[in-house]
């Protein structure tokens, strides 16, 4: 799946003073895919797009879409456009004219464009009689709704997206998260998604870009990003999870620091290893933790007292204090809860196939 | 609560609703009484008598209104134009400037407009300020621009603007900079920015500047006097007429009543048009 490169970013600097908010970034973007930039505030994702739809310009390096640089391109005449994150529609517009606007703007005529924006209400599946209907007087999801279909209907080669559901209640962000994936699917178009939450990026994302401190973290696709993270920050990023300090021993085997890890069998076999003195960070998810029992066994192990117990709607949370006196989540469904109470001394025990080992310089 | 509420608004604003119908409705009064007087009485026992009104159709007073409204409009529509980009920028550009602007334009309020108007009398005048330098200085000879009709408007344009300036510059505040940039990033030159976006959201402060400038501009009468040298009678100047020279009051009143009922209307419509709690402040 080497698809053709829609958007070509190399080299990428962007400087405020002295102050630099991108270091460098190369970016390419698949033409038709979902890829979301991730990172939280102040790691450049805004400033990024900012230059990506052309409402600022790169200190250095080249923006290419498709065959033409862009980068000097005014953002009138790219054919990118964005959804705001305050949506921008125009308060003094009805919906219809909110949609129609890229099109009068093109000079389409007005029979045209009453049609285009009644089929955009519909793909969007809002009701026809909203085309007079007042920008104050939609919902928040309306607004969200309108605000698409206005894009759309700029029929952008790329669509934008700077968090656009950051304001929105759970509820209906999930909703909205769903319908957005759903609507990529139908209209093949290449969305490039802006969010400060990796868990928004997961539902959606064909790929995900983690940024940090102006810099490209990772590149992967959801899972690559959740199971086999580049760093600590990246791991921590995706809600709760266990790391671990570990150095490499005179056996290529593991040794833990901070935390007493029991590691049995062999490493080396799924490239889980240190050279002697190095040293890394071993993951597991709260999930993959099992409760031992007192016959049970597992490739590692850690003893610990369980601390307190957070219901999590569908899951239970469990935080265990280890020997030396480090905290521990652990993660169960809710009909696999643990039968014990607070206090209680457990075995932890995970397997080398759920485990990860970040190494970083 | 609702309804406490309701009640204590009306209480709050009694008192202004006092001030006012004593030092604004009552006069009002006064003068609509006067202009349905015979002339020369005095005295309010009188069949109303409406040939004051007569007299403005009949006697040419037609041509100063229409001196005086066709100058106030020039003068507004100009105003909008030479204050738009500074009202923008002191809007959108200056930052911590604005307050510079702001005092500078105040500052010349604390002059007297007459004194002001004299000022530029000196300057423009046959052998002024700027006639005197240039003939020394270049030996050029130049016609002063006193005396005329553009002068006049000029003359409007200089002691109004502040007038238009201010409620232009926050009528322009209220527009949303991301309005802007999705206009422009859906495509939108600046021209059409300036026409989809920036004109019809900041239309508040546009109509309270324009109703502003237009209302004191179509009742003034000290720029005629003293730049236009009466070039043309202005209707204020009419009205002072009747008033003193003529000693007929009820004609006076009828005069006034007329430059009070269009001016009156034009500011329901203008006001109607518009959301003024917008530029206000909001309601709760």
């Amino acid at each position: 799946m080497a698809a053709e490169p829609v958007l070509r970013l190399k080299n990428i600097v962007k400087k405020f003073g002295a102050f630099v908010a991108l270091h460098g970034i190369n970016l390419d973007i698949r033409d038709g895919e979902f890829l979301t930039i991730v990172g939280p505030s102040g790691s450049g994702k805004t400033t990024l797009i900012r230059l990506l739809v052309g409402m600022d310009s790169p200190s250095e390096g080249e923006i290419w879409l498709n065959n033409s640089r862009i980068d000097k391109v005014p953002a009138n005449k790219r054919p990118t456009c964005m959804v705001f994150q305050s949506l921008a529609l125009f308060p003094h517009r009805t919906v219809g004219q909110n949609i129609e606007f890229p099109l009068k703007i093109r000079g389409v005529g007005a029979a045209e464009r009453t049609a285009r924006a009644r089929e955009l209400l519909e793909l969007l599946r809002l009701p026809p009689h909203y085309q007079e209907k007042r920008i104050t007087e939609c919902s928040g999801g309306e607004k969200q709704r309108v605000a698409l279909a206005r894009a759309l209907a700029f029929d952008p080669e790329i669509l934008f997206f700077d968090e656009p559901l950051s304001a929105l209640d759970y509820r209906l962000r999930k909703t909205l998260e769903k319908e957005l994936k759903d609507l990529h699917a139908r209209t093949g178009k290449t969305f490039v998604y802006i969010t400060h939450s990796l868990e928004e990026a997961m539902v959606m994302s064909d790929r995900i870009a983690i940024m940090r401190e102006g810099k490209l973290e990772q590149l992967a696709d959801a899972d690559g990003i959740y199971t086999r993270p580049v760093s600590r920050f990246v791991a921590e990023f995706m809600g709760e999870v266990n790391l671990f300090d570990v150095e490499g021993t005179a056996q290529g085997g593991l040794h833990g620091r901070g935390v007493e890890v029991h590691v049995n069998g062999q490493m080396e076999d799924i490239g889980i290893s240190l050279g002697q003195g190095e040293r890394g960070t071993l993951m597991v998810r709260p999930e993959f933790v099992r409760i031992l029992e007192s016959s049970g066994t597992s490739d590692f192990i850690v003893r610990g007292i369980l601390r307190a117990e957070y219901a999590l709607g569908s899951r239970i949370q469990y935080e265990v204090e280890a020997a030396d006196g480090s905290r521990l989540s652990v993660e169960k469904l809710r009909e696999d809860r643990y039968q014990g109470a607070i206090g209680d001394e457990l075995v932890l025990g995970w397997d080398l196939d759920s485990t990860h080992l970040i190494r970083e310089d | 609560m609702e309804g406490l509420d309701r009640k204590l608004g009306v209480f709050s604003a009694l008192p202004i609703f006092i001030v006012l119908a004593i030092t604004f409705l009552a006069p009002l009064f006064v003068v609509a009484a006067f202009s349905i007087m015979p002339a020369k009485v005095f005295s309010l026992a009188n069949v109303p008598d409406f040939s004051a009104y007569a007299t403005f159709l009949q006697q040419g007073y037609w041509k100063s209104l229409a001196w005086s409204l066709g100058m106030a409009f020039a003068s507004t529509l100009l105003l909008f134009i030479v204050c738009w980009p500074l009202a923008y920028g002191m809007a959108k550009v200056f930052g911590k400037f604005t307050l510079v602007v702001t005092i500078a334009v105040v500052v010349s309020l604390f002059v007297s407009e007459n004194i002001r108007l004299f000022g530029w009398v000196l300057t423009l005048m046959k052998g002024g300020l700027i006639a005197g330098y240039l003939e020394a200085w270049f030996g050029v000879e130049m016609e002063s621009p006193l005396y005329t009709v553009p002068i006049i408007v000029f003359g409007l344009v200089y002691v109004y603007f502040p007038f238009m300036l201010f409620p232009l510059a926050q009528g322009i505040a209220m527009v949303p900079d991301d309005a802007r940039q999705a206009a422009a990033d859906l495509g939108a030159s600046r021209w059409r920015i300036l026409w989809e976006i920036d004109l019809p959201l900041a239309a508040p402060g546009i109509v309270v500047g324009s109703l502003l400038s237009f209302v004191l501009a179509a009742g003034a009468l000290a720029e005629s006097k003293l730049l236009g040298g009466q070039a043309v009678i202005v209707f204020a100047d009419e009205i002072e007429t009747a008033f003193t020279y003529g000693q007929n009051w009820p004609l006076g009143s009828a005069l006034s009543m007329v430059l009070i009922l269009i001016v009156g209307s034009l500011a329901i419509v203008g006001v109607s048009k518009i959301d003024l709690d917008a530029i206000m402040g909001r309601k709760r």
